[in-house]
């Protein structure tokens, strides 16, 4: 019985996301007395996972896995759960592993867990704590299942270094098919997405209209970070609705959330909670948001944003 | 064109979260529970399909009597028929199995559901159901578009979006886009009348246990008051984050 985690890719690139899951997946194997296992598909470059305490790396390549296909997904890594006898799956929360997540679950009668924040706090029975009610609470769940599969809630657990050697073997796997075909995708191009962004920057109807979001995206430029808004201001269509972060949007799980002239709905607070320090700049001092936040700036958009984003990048030129 | 849109019935987003028995249940005290949202874009988009095509819409919750008005709710929205299977939703599997064995019985060319229901976000029925019946499944979906046997389909991507194409039976996880919040119906009075005299059907469970437990609930520490930093001193919101929060 191994633990496996399955590293995603893009374009052959390990993901960012990985190097966490690698760290956790490798506390859980140490706590379970037993081995490591990491499963890569379609990607070329696998060594960074080494210096994240990673032994063992299985990879598939395979042409025709170079569209993400949650059933051919899934399926692939049921076959490299049976073939090192792995009881635990360790999966990323990107809305792929998302997706393939069930009917993997479904596929090698396995429990699912998602959104889980932590190491399991007992071993017998398998108790694992995990976000719930939209984070909001939390709560322990126990597991009754000869296989587990985990999804951690990205920046939950964070980085563990520890620098291995790592044994690689090539798995070969035959890919079925079903009727269901991926034609295309659009990615918005030279921007970071909200999943993969440790910052992300986001702004409100505060704003007042999609011609001042050159100051929102500057700060995000200078920050390296994601852009989202509020749900009001993709309703009127200031913002497309891919950067909507909130109960019925995207949820936000980074390491920095600025919320700039958003006012703090339940909504908006519900899907931006698990992000770890939150900091507010609005201009009404009775705005919800401060009561969720760590740190506020009580002040006029038009006036703080711009004169962060030079403190920013004056403070980004001597720590770079 | 038969489809049967799963309805979870979820505490109110306003709702004050609160944990009873020794922090192992959910407070339903003074609590109003509504379709999860992520449903009722699914049952709006239902709709559409039923005015525009002509399918019928049967509704189907796991729960006890508790969930029968927001399924009342759901007929009179414009759902044909009701079904309730008479048990208490343990877990995400348990759930998954009730309606696949039901499916079994009563075949369905589209099964809609939500992408998690926004109180135990457990995110797995439809693709459970989808493993278990061995159908398609497309989650996060934000277009659904049938024409006879042909089914076009937008994925949420992390980053952006993807078209997909495949045929029924189909399951998906619906969510906003579907349809959008100003379509939302809400019942009118000749809508909650007819609700009343469409059939809501009570089934036995089908016998299986879950496979996870919720041993006890938390909620969060209080938050420590918001440090406020003053507009004019930005410099000092900078060292915090960089020095406190260690976050820049």
């Amino acid at each position: 019985m191994s633990v496996l985690t399955y590293i995603e890719s893009s374009n052959g690139k390990i993901k960012k996301n990985s190097f966490e899951l690698a760290s956790y997946s490798c506390e859980l194997a140490k706590l379970l007395n037993t081995d490591v296992v990491a499963l890569t598909i379609n990607s070329e470059d696998v060594n960074e996972l080494s210096n994240y305490g990673i032994t063992k790396i299985i990879k598939v390549n395979n042409d025709s896995l170079n569209k993400f296909k949650a059933s051919t997904f899934a399926d692939v890594i049921s076959k490299a759960v049976n073939h090192t006898n792995s009881n635990y799956i360790v999966l990323s929360s990107s809305l792929d592993s998302k997706y393939l997540a069930p009917l993997l679950a479904a596929g090698i009668n396995a429990a699912y867990v998602n959104n889980v924040i932590g190491l399991p706090s007992s071993l017998a029975p398998f108790t694992i704590k995990r976000t719930a009610f939209t984070n909001k609470a939390f709560s322990d769940s126990s597991i009754n299942s000869d296989k587990t599969i985990i999804g951690l809630s990205s920046n939950s657990f964070g980085l563990i270094e520890n620098s291995v050697q790592s044994e690689i073997e090539e798995l070969n796997v035959e890919v079925e098919n079903s009727d269901l075909t991926v034609n295309s995708s659009e990615k918005v191009s030279g921007q970071i997405s909200i999943a993969d962004a440790d910052i992300v920057v986001s702004a409100g109807r505060g704003m007042k209209g999609p011609e001042n979001w050159n100051l929102i995206e500057d700060l995000a430029g200078t920050l390296g970070a994601a852009t989202a808004c509020s749900k009001p201001v993709s309703d009127m269509g200031w913002r497309p609705h891919s950067e909507h972060v909130g109960q019925t949007g995207k949820p936000v799980a980074t390491n920095l959330y600025i919320a700039i002239g958003i006012s703090g709905a339940i909504q908006h607070l519900a899907g931006i909670n698990s992000s770890k320090i939150k900091v507010v700049i609005n201009n009404d001092p009775e705005a919800p948001f401060f009561k969720a936040a760590d740190y506020g700036v009580i002040g006029d958009a038009f006036d703080v944003v711009p004169r962060l984003n030079e403190k920013l990048k004056e403070f980004k030129a001597q720590n770079s | 064109m038969k489809i049967l849109v799963c309805i979870s019935h979820v505490p109110d987003t306003t709702s004050k979260i609160n944990f009873t028995d020794g922090d192992t249940k959910f407070d339903t005290q003074g609590v109003q529970f509504v379709i999860n949202p992520n449903d009722e874009f699914g049952l709006t988009r239902a709709m559409w399909l039923k005015e525009k095509q002509g399918a019928s819409i049967d509704v189907i919750n796991v729960g006890n009597s508790s969930s029968e008005p927001t399924l009342r709710k759901a007929l009179a929205i414009g759902a044909d028929k009701a079904i309730r299977i008479d048990a208490d939703p343990l877990d995400g599997y348990f759930v998954a199995k009730q309606i696949s064995e039901y499916v079994k019985t009563s075949s369905y060319d589209l099964i809609i559901a939500g992408r998690e229901s926004i109180d135990y976000n457990g995110a797995m029925v439809p693709g459970l159901i989808a493993g278990f019946l061995k159908i398609n499944y497309v989650t996060n979906c934000t277009k659904l578009e049938i024409d006879n046997e042909k089914v076009e389909l937008d994925r949420e991507i992390d980053g952006g979006k993807e078209t997909l194409n495949c045929t029924l039976p189909l399951i998906i996880g619906g969510q906003k886009g579907l349809v959008e919040e100003s379509d939302l119906r809400i019942p009118n009075m000749r809508g909650i009348m007819q609700a009343r005299q469409k059939p809501l059907e009570v089934l036995e469970a089908f016998d299986c246990s879950s496979n996870t437990k919720t041993i006890k609930f938390y909620k969060p520490e209080p938050k420590q008051a918001v440090k406020l930093v003053s507009a004019d001193n930005l410099d000092e919101l900078i060292n915090l984050l960089h020095n406190e929060a260690k976050v820049l």
